[in-house]
């Protein structure tokens, strides 16, 4: 079995009254891309800032690569090889792609001075590692002249810069055209094949359904579903169990949803 | 993985992933002349404005202009103004403003003043000011910074403030250090060099230091990243507060620089110092190229526009018009660059 790079057991989070997370379970393993589908409000954002330690949760278990973990915070989070991309406002855009892959984290000699040619160098190879080469736009490319799809491959490069080993993606695909998100798709199977792994945030259940080897489905809190790609046919039978999940009782949909309900059990 | 699912990140130009794999990454750029055009555009499209505007000055008036003393006259005072207007675009491209820096101009002379009156080494007197200045921009900038104000109406309340100080201290009284031109600090920061007045050496000097650390050092990345997206450099892990300060450092440093040369060349301090210098500084930064939005900007630009603000007033009064001629041909210089900027650099969003 892969190695698990992080596990939630049982994560409640409360604001007050107000239960957004309610004893939820999640782990990502080496090298597998996990889709996190949820409407609006059902707790995938807080999920996220829980993951990447901005928020801290009110009960439950975190652990890395198999061992619990106590203080849990946005440092251990990045010790543990965990890095969001957010959708917007992740990159400087009036910036070249160098330097937002190296933004914070300068390669510099002797007092600061940039090493470019260094730089120029490493950020030629990191595209090139998650299959986001072009003959129109160089590393010296200005990130404002790039497509949407091709910023996500500028901050996924970022990413893996940093060492990461779990990329957590908060709808990546939700404002792209179906060419971009072909692109982003295409750099995320690349960041696969080497090895890494990658929550894939969605409220788009075909997009999830296309790139991941593991579906969750979020409900108001609670996973509603776990499934594997092998157990659910098709994304029909994905967004039928939504659509039960959403209207339980009595609506069409009731019976798929019964059977995709039992593999989550 | 089928095949059919992987985008062709190549068909926008009709290439195949067979003969791109492993390619090194292309581009209109790897001309060197076209890409030093594209990435200097904005100080390129100033050095234009610059040469036309010279250009129609010279045929208004040959002889003048063909006269060693007009352009020595410039180059005695220029110096002083690129002190600041180069460390300003740095403070425009963080995406802030500094309308304070002329109090510190006069602040800091004024400690230069003193410490020359007081008989120890003006080298002494430099230093002093020099600290002054940081002192002053770390001040300006905490305010801003850390108070959460807002840069436009903070520093030029700051600007207000130390003038005000400065004014009631001295009762607009100004000082005289004659003992100066024996000095060594003279000889090296205020003479002339096989007639050429030497400040304009350090002033180039200072212009390339700054352009290197603008565009080949971790400071200017990080000026540029703060200005364009502060939430990304946050997330980045840059602390964008401390950027946001050194800016506002560097600006007094500047200034106590710009200070100090403006009294070694009168040999008189007057606590009106440095006055006079808010409009054509600010107007050099934004003629020169570098935006009013944050993100980017241009050294060298700047350093041009300083040049072509400063050829305004001569130039006019040389070309043979009146004096009620300066005013209109600064505003005129201004709008035309500004035109000219808009439609040579687009905003990215």
């Amino acid at each position: 079995m892969a190695e698990r790079i992080i596990e939630l057991r049982d994560i409640s989070k409360s604001y007050g009254q107000v239960y957004a997370l309610g004893g939820v379970n999640l782990s990502v393993d080496r090298g597998e891309v996990v889709g996190l589908i949820g409407d609006n409000g059902a707790g995938k954002s807080t999920l996220i800032k829980i993951l990447s330690g901005v928020v801290k949760p009110t009960s439950g278990e975190i652990l890395v690569r198999g061992k619990p973990v106590t203080g849990w915070s946005p440092a251990r989070s990045r010790d543990a090889g965990i890095e969001t991309v957010f959708q917007d406002r992740a990159l400087a855009v009036q910036q070249t792609i160098v330097r937002n892959i190296f933004m914070g984290r300068e390669l510099t000699s002797w007092l600061g001075w940039l090493k470019v040619n260094k730089e120029i160098a490493e950020a030629s190879r990191l595209m090139r590692e998650i299959g986001f080469t072009s003959k129109v736009f160089t590393p010296q490319s200005i990130v404002g002249q790039l497509s949407g799809g091709e910023r996500q491959g500028v901050a996924i490069a970022r990413a893996i810069y940093k060492k990461a080993e779990l990329i957590v993606l908060d709808e990546p695909t939700t404002a792209l055209s179906l060419t971009e998100t072909a692109k982003v798709f295409h750099f995320v199977r690349q960041v696969r094949a080497s090895g890494r792994s990658i929550l894939f945030i969605g409220h788009n259940i075909h997009h999830v359904f296309d790139i991941a080897d593991r579906f969750v489905v979020l409900d108001r809190g609670k996973v509603a579903l776990t499934a594997d790609r092998s157990e659910v046919k098709s994304a029909e039978d994905l967004i039928n169990f939504m659509e039960d999940v959403a209207h339980p009782s009595g609506l069409p949909g009731l019976h798929d949803a019964g059977d995709a309900g039992r593999a989550a059990r | 993985m089928s095949k059919t699912m992987e985008p062709d990140l190549q068909s926008p130009l009709g290439g195949t992933h067979g003969e791109t794999a492993g390619k090194e990454w292309r581009h209109p750029s790897d001309n060197w002349l076209r890409g030093f055009i594209l990435d200097n555009r904005a100080a390129l499209g100033t050095l234009a404005v610059f040469i036309v505007m010279m250009a129609v000055f010279m045929i208004a008036n040959p002889v003048v202009f063909t006269t060693w003393y007009l352009y020595s006259s410039v180059l005695t005072t220029l110096p002083v103004a690129l002190f600041v207007v180069v460390p300003l675009v740095f403070v425009v491209t963080c995406g802030e403003i500094d309308l304070s820096f002329p109090a510190t101009m006069g602040f800091a002379s004024w400690v230069f003043a003193l410490v020359v009156q007081a008989g120890y080494d003006p080298f002494l007197g430099i230093a002093a000011a020099m600290v002054t200045g940081m002192l002053l921009g770390f001040l300006v900038g905490s305010l801003v910074v850390y108070g959460g104000l807002s840069s436009l109406i903070a520093t030029l309340g700051m600007n207000f403030l130390l003038r005000g100080l400065i004014q009631i201290i001295n009762e607009g009284r100004s000082t005289a250090l004659t003992g100066l031109a024996d000095s060594w600090a003279y000889k090296i920061f205020s003479s002339q060099l096989y007639g050429i007045p030497v400040q304009i050496f350090w002033a180039i000097g200072f212009v390339v230091l700054s352009a290197l650390l603008y565009n080949r050092h971790r400071f200017g990345a990080q000026v540029k990243v703060v200005g364009d997206n502060p939430d990304s450099a946050q997330q980045m892990g840059i602390d964008v507060k401390r950027v946001r300060v050194k800016v506002f450092v560097f600006v007094g440093i500047g200034a106590a620089i710009a200070g100090t040369f403006s009294v070694m060349i009168n040999f008189t301090w007057w606590p009106t110092a440095g006055d006079g210098y808010l409009l054509p500084v600010l107007a050099s930064v934004f003629v020169g190229g570098t935006p009013t939005w944050g993100g980017i900007g241009t050294v060298v630009g700047g350093a041009i526009g300083a040049v072509t603000v400063s050829f305004i007033q001569t130039g006019v009064v040389a070309a043979g018009l009146s004096g009620f001629y300066v005013q209109f041909f600064n505003g005129l210089i201004i709008i035309l660059s500004l035109l000219g900027h808009k439609w040579n650099q687009a905003r990215y969003r």
